[in-house]
């Protein structure tokens, strides 16, 4: 049905298009569910608003961490488990991150086997380097060596792997087609997506089983981002509306090192070939913060570091708002063979080479530690009134876009390569499961589907009002201004009443660009609309947790307080309130860890 | 650019390619002139984000904004390239910046192109890895030496500049595979770890797949990941010949 004009979609006669499996998003973790389903059998399609490969899984650098023991032949998975429990500041769950680091090898060779051209070490095996938050023997070995890379071109090394493996699979894509909202029959069970395709402009229902959101990150909350354009919690979004929870949507990473003014990324990888940071006067100044593991600090203690020195003056540049970091002592051969695709980066981006002066970075928005909640099958959970977990039928989430949660309050550098391939899989494996015991999912009625219409023919019908492209500047400035690396009770006040401001505009937003064929600006008034709701979640909670946790840094609460906040957030969008949910101390393998003061 | 002082800014004069499949009328050149901050030397794509909060009919494809995920393919001031990382003080002559979509494959609409003739010839070469292991948990060994085969190789971001800058590309895009495809053939073909290299051989081996290639270098000049696909296509070329011999 052709969006054309100011015309209404209804139900009645929507087109629909039915399939046993759909997964929402490209990526990584997209990649690795439909790859999974594909191999079964089942007719699968991965929707995805960009060509895959363009997905932001693509940017990834470093690594993916992971204890295949190349180089270390003792390396440990319980040892990574460790690092990435510590990682979190105990909100991580234990039985999730246990499942992700013990099945990561396994995954990893997968990846290996499939063409993933893996860097090599001198045996022949995959090569691996150190990474931030890195120990052996549970912290008292020293720094290890435990992410595997492919120069520093990991993700697009991965995504480009798993788009061909899906190719060979016979994977059935339906590119640049976007994702609307869910549709949920009477019973509350997920029945498929209201979805696009952009080039024509005709809306379908895509009914299915199973549907999985692996939509990714939401970066764009924030004026200055390591995150694609495309990274608008498209997923998170559609959850939301259509009544689910989300889960620690405070936790959002600052990585240290995004480009001065550009806010690409340079990864944490240059620090652990050997790079570290200065400030103006030259000294080395996390041997101060972190006198052990310095720059390989987790990313929330070197972030946090990096605001102090700028906040004290010792920032480097005219304004004094950055750091630099330094490479040039590496040698040039070393930048062109690890590094050659930051020497391309830092040359575009900071007019800089590397291998002659240092590079001007600043903690810059990068990965949603939050998201929608799931189990370690990646089945979507939301919370019930007396407090207890329930899985929503017909509902899965991985990757960025999921919180399963193996990153709790802040994640390790190449962890989330490896969240999106272990858990992609488990959501597949679960499907195809499920599949062959029977899916009892009814359908949904007229009404139903007329209900998940509501947003787009809002949009659509728009007859004046504003446009989207000022709104989207005005939330991404005060995400900016009161929801950054130090939080305040006063700043967030503040921060909240500006967003509700921002709503009530919203809900005036107009699409003046009425046409159908591959209408970018409706694209984008909609990813707006998403953009507000993952704000709006990551603002009533960062207020609401008060304590110091992670990524989550409050001037007015400066200390973890486990007594009351070992616990995750549980957001719901109607109700606009936070509850709390356990965290999982039961791993089934291992002792659980127990929460000590964290240092590096 | 709301948060720049009027005295910061300079009028770039921009033209771009329009043309909109719902009305239906003969493409055109729309020229705009827009604001750009005088001291910083801004993106294409920049400049295109600005005029389109000018004009928010134009439309045009971006993802990544750093070059690696091969979105934003456009002919630039008259060559191919990624507009989110050409600055305009390489791209601009005379003031004047003209964008077109990338030429020779079928316009959507404004910038963007049909690429799906440029993805099946891809899909062709068998773009993945063919061996013969059996999953036993463990990588395959590759040492530095062939994994260094690959470099210049793998790194392709598929963004089509050098496929659609070939005009042996533009005379038989179903014939013959073109610069992008061939790259990654080459790719597939140098790995140590795959097994089908007679294969994939075979199917190259006709009057069109590779040997359209006459070495106008155009692919070379272009790509925004300074890859030589020329010289992938060399390397075939020698490889078929060798076998014919």
């Amino acid at each position: 049905m052709a969006m054309n004009g100011k015309g209404y979609l209804e139900a009645s006669s929507l087109p629909v298009k039915e399939f046993d499996g759909i997964i929402v998003g490209g990526g990584g973790s997209g990649l690795m569910a439909g790859l999974q389903l594909a191999q079964s059998g089942m007719n699968t399609a991965v929707v995805s608003k960009v060509f895959p490969t363009r997905s932001h899984t693509v940017s990834a650098q470093g690594g993916i961490t992971c204890a295949i023991a190349s180089a270390d032949p003792n390396d440990d998975w319980r040892w990574h488990m460790y690092d990435t429990v510590k990682g979190s500041d105990f909100i991580g769950d234990q039985d999730s991150i246990e499942y992700m680091c013990q099945e990561g090898p396994a995954t990893v060779f997968e990846l290996e086997n499939m063409g993933l051209p893996f860097s090599r070490t001198e045996e022949g095996k995959i090569y691996q380097r150190a990474f931030g938050g890195q120990s052996k023997d549970y912290g008292k070995g020293g720094q290890a060596e435990r992410t595997c890379a492919a120069a520093d071109r990991t993700g697009h090394a991965l995504l480009h792997t798993l788009y061909q493996a899906n190719i060979k699979a016979g994977t059935n894509f339906l590119s640049e087609w976007f994702a609307v909202d869910l549709v949920l029959n009477d019973s509350k069970q997920v029945t498929g997506v209201i979805a696009f395709e952009i080039e024509s402009g005709e809306a379908y229902f895509l009914k299915a089983k199973a549907t999985v959101l692996a939509t990714g990150g939401a970066g764009r909350i924030y004026k200055s981002t390591t995150n694609a354009l495309i990274n608008t919690g498209d997923g998170t979004g559609m959850a939301l509306r259509a009544g689910l929870a989300v889960q620690d949507m405070e936790m959002w990473q600052f990585h240290p090192t995004g480009i001065h003014g550009a806010g690409t990324l340079v990864t944490e990888g240059c620090r652990g070939e050997g790079g570290y940071l200065i400030n103006k006067d030259g000294e080395r100044f996390m041997e101060r913060y972190a006198p052990n593991a310095k720059d390989l600090a987790s990313r929330d203690v070197v972030a946090r570091s990096m605001m102090l020195e700028i906040i004290e003056g010792r920032g480097c540049g005219p304004e004094k708002d950055h750091c630099f970091l330094k490479l040039d002592h590496l040698g040039a051969e070393l930048l062109h063979k690890r590094l050659p695709g930051i020497t391309e980066l830092s040359k575009t981006f900071a007019h800089v080479d590397p291998a002659d002066h240092p590079i001007p970075v600043v903690p810059t928005c990068h990965y949603a530690m939050g998201g929608i909640p799931t189990n370690v099958h990646g089945q979507v959970l939301t919370q019930q009134a007396d407090g207890s977990d329930k899985v929503v039928d017909g509902l899965y989430a991985a990757g960025e876009a999921a919180c399963v949660s193996v990153h709790g309050g802040n994640r390790l550098g190449g962890n989330s390569l490896l969240d999106l391939v272990v858990f992609g899989r488990s959501a597949g494996l679960h499907i195809e499961d499920s599949f062959k015991q029977g899916i009892g999912i009814s359908e949904p009625t007229n009404e139903n589907i007329n209900e998940s219409l509501k947003n787009i023919n809002r949009v659509n019908s728009s007859l004046e009002g504003e446009n989207s492209p000022k709104i989207k500047k005005d939330l991404q400035e005060v995400m900016q201004m009161s929801f950054g690396v130090f939080r305040s009770e006063e700043n967030m006040k503040q921060g909240i009443e500006e967003i509700n401001t921002i709503r009530e505009r919203s809900e005036g937003l107009h699409l003046a660009d009425k046409s159908s064929k591959f209408n970018t600006a409706r694209v984008e008034a909609l990813e707006l609309l998403n953009l507000l709701e993952v704000a709006e979640a990551t603002a009533i909670c960062a207020y609401e947790r008060k304590e110091s946790r992670g990524a989550h840094s409050r001037d007015d609460f400066p200390e973890r307080d486990d007594e009351n906040w070992l616990k995750h957030s549980i957001y719901f969008k109607g109700s606009k309130e936070v509850s709390k949910r356990d965290v999982n101390f039961r791993p089934k393998i291992v002792q659980a860890f127990q929460p000590f003061t964290r240092t590096y | 650019m709301n948060s720049i002082a009027a005295e910061q800014l300079k009028t770039l004069k921009i033209s771009i390619y329009r043309y909109d499949p719902d009305v239906g009328n003969k493409p055109y050149m729309q020229s705009l002139d827009i604001d750009i901050p005088k001291d910083k030397d801004i993106m294409v794509l920049d400049a295109l984000q600005i005029a389109k909060e000018v004009d928010p009919t134009i439309s045009f494809r971006r993802s990544c904004r750093e070059g690696v995920c091969g979105s934003d393919g456009m002919n630039i001031n008259g060559k191919n390239g990624l507009g989110c990382i050409t600055p305009l003080s390489e791209a601009v002559k005379g003031n004047k910046l003209e964008l077109r979509p990338l030429p020779g494959l079928p316009v959507v609409k404004d910038l963007i192109v049909d690429m799906t003739q440029f993805v099946d010839q891809y899909k062709k070469i068998q773009p993945y890895l063919i061996t013969e292991k059996v999953n036993d948990g463990k990588e395959i060994p590759q040492t530095i030496e062939d994994r260094d085969k690959l470099d210049g190789l793998y790194e392709c971001i598929m963004c089509g500049c050098c496929s659609t800058a070939c005009p042996s590309f533009w005379w038989n895009p179903d014939k013959f595979l073109g610069p992008a495809a061939l790259l990654q053939a080459y790719r597939f073909i140098s790995d140590s770890r795959d097994v089908a290299t007679e294969d994939r051989l075979d199917q190259l081996e006709d009057a069109f797949s590779v040997f359209r290639c006459h070495g106008i270098m155009n692919c070379v000049s272009v790509c925004p990941k300074g890859l030589n696909p020329n010289k992938a296509i060399n390397e075939i070329k020698k490889m078929l010949i060798k076998r014919a011999v």
